[in-house]
């Protein structure tokens, strides 16, 4: 079971929470010229790190905002939480 | 090589046993080598048996991190089928049944093949009939597929719940009777027998730190056993991918994920088929020692743990016990993880990649047991030619940017869409 700690509500069980994937991908900014490559690493190319991982999560049964979790994705490890709109250093 | 006989069994009784020839060497790696395949997995094990078989490429060697059959060949629900609507995945799987057919007579070694067929329940009018329609894809493409109605369901399954008020009655079902079960370990074994026999080094305990590359141009490996020449290298370590496409400053279209799978303590014979739940994701056969093996859902989120977490099994059990109530008598004996590499759009890679000589086979998903010879057979063949076969070319790197994807299910790695 990992617990995760929501920076709205606090520490909380894993079942509350819903999974949105790698936090670090950023979306082509709109009104620009878009190449086919970029649109591909946007939908589809992930990193997929073993270890240190920022990814986002949803906490669905509870205050339902997006969160960021940085957690190992080997041992299961979190480390820090952020709000969606918070910068992570 | 010693042949596995019923009179060598009698002779070797006679010295109890214990002249038996080792199964495979355990040999120090050369310089160089024709080719290098990255990971001793089912796939990896194949494909160098079927570049010796097939293309006569005996120079080969497998780098292996773990040892033979400790991944993910060791760690399925050992589902074989070849149940797919589109026509990639359909030809695909069903020229890997017609090898899982022969296998044993091929390699020399019981798998214990057991085409004991598979059902997919159907809980809607709706889902009956788009297996309707799979099942008819199916049969266009030569693959058997029955559809059943509830009662004939019951016949088969009488275990399962066929009570009125349950929230998903079972309403039929799409049977390929021709899919079945077989021994993983054994198919590891086997492949590693008969390739090690034609000349092909199995290197176990040897990690791969990084690859040479000139001029766009694949020249070797460095391993933790030194480093290796090789005029071709193929990629094979499904659930690591992610992990050597980093030191090749490659980003794919995959994440990885843990899928759990369990069995229970052994009971008498119950469950004759292998039998999926359809709302949900749930799938359940019996072993040959009585075990009712079990597996389901994806962890969820990116892990390369390889040991699962209890809410995951805790809800793909739910559906296994709605779907079969006498499931929850049962004690558990055993749960485990393995790593998947989980493709976005839920179909495998075999593929060439932009480096001259360097091969990519990975993106399994849920079902990279079932495609071990089919993979290997074609993977080898996309080596040895240096282009892919009819069979993978489906199975392309570049068909996320061109937007060919194969959209079996709809689903690679974001499960929570289902």
């Amino acid at each position: 079971m990992l617990y995760i700690n929501c920076p709205h509500c606090g520490m909380r069980s894993q079942n509350e929470f819903s999974y949105g994937g790698d936090a670090s991908v950023k979306r082509p900014e709109l009104n620009k010229e878009i190449s086919d490559k970029e649109w591909d690493d946007f939908v589809y190319n992930r990193k997929s790190l073993r270890g240190k991982h920022l990814e986002l999560w949803q906490h669905i049964s509870g205050c339902r905002q997006w969160i960021k979790v940085e957690r190992d994705t080997a041992t299961h490890e979190i480390f820090k939480t952020f709000k969606a709109d918070e910068e992570v250093a | 090589m010693q042949k596995y006989s019923i009179f060598n069994l009698v002779k070797n009784a006679f010295t109890n046993h214990e002249n038996w020839d080792l199964a495979w060497k355990d040999p120090t790696p050369k310089e160089e080598y024709d080719v290098v395949i990255i990971g001793g997995g089912g796939h990896g094990l194949a494909t160098a048996y079927y570049l010796a078989k097939e293309h006569n490429i005996t120079n080969v060697a497998i780098i292996e991190k773990g040892w033979i059959g400790g991944g993910n060949v060791g760690r399925n629900t050992t589902i074989i089928r070849s149940n797919y609507m589109h026509d990639e995945n359909g030809l695909f799987s069903e020229f890997g049944m017609d090898l899982w057919r022969k296998m044993s007579q091929d390699l020399n070694y019981n798998v214990m093949f057991s085409p004991r067929g598979i059902i997919n329940l159907a809980h809607s009018d709706a889902q009956m009939n788009a297996y309707a329609r799979r099942g008819n894809s199916m049969r266009l493409n030569g693959i058997d597929a029955v559809l059943l109605n509830r009662e004939q369901v019951k016949e088969i399954i009488p275990m399962a719940d066929f009570s009125e008020n349950v929230r998903f009655p079972i309403f039929g079902g799409l049977m390929q009777p021709s899919a079945g079960t077989a021994r993983h370990d054994a198919v590891a074994w086997g492949y590693a027998r008969q390739a090690d026999s034609m000349g092909v080094d199995i290197i176990q305990n040897c990690e791969v730190t990084g690859f040479e590359v000139t001029a766009g141009k694949i020249k070797g490996i460095r391993t933790s056993r030194g480093n290796i020449k090789a005029k071709k290298v193929g990629i094979c370590v499904a659930g690591s991918t992610n992990i050597l496409a980093e030191k090749l400053n490659m980003t794919l279209p995959i994440e990885t994920h843990l899928l759990q799978a369990c069995v229970s303590e052994p009971v008498k014979p119950v469950l004759d088929n292998v039998v999926t739940f359809g709302a949900g994701h749930f799938y359940v056969s019996q072993s040959d020692k009585g075990e009712m093996v079990m597996g389901g859902d994806l962890d969820g989120y990116n892990s390369y743990a390889q040991r699962g977490n209890l809410p995951t099994l805790q809800h793909v059990l739910t559906e296994g016990i709605a779907m079969m109530p006498f499931l929850s008598k049962l004690k558990m004996l055993r749960t485990w993880g393995g790593i998947m590499d989980m493709s976005m759009d839920g179909s495998p890679i075999i593929d060439k990649t932009h480096i001259e000589g360097l091969y990519l086979n990975c993106g399994w998903c849920y079902g990279g047991f079932k495609a071990t010879p089919a993979s290997g057979w074609t993977f080898a063949h996309t080596i040895a030619q240096d282009r892919v076969h009819e069979l993978n070319a489906g199975y392309s790197l570049n068909r996320f940017s061109s937007g060919n994807l194969i959209d079996e299910k709809g689903l690679g790695t974001k499960t929570w869409i289902s």
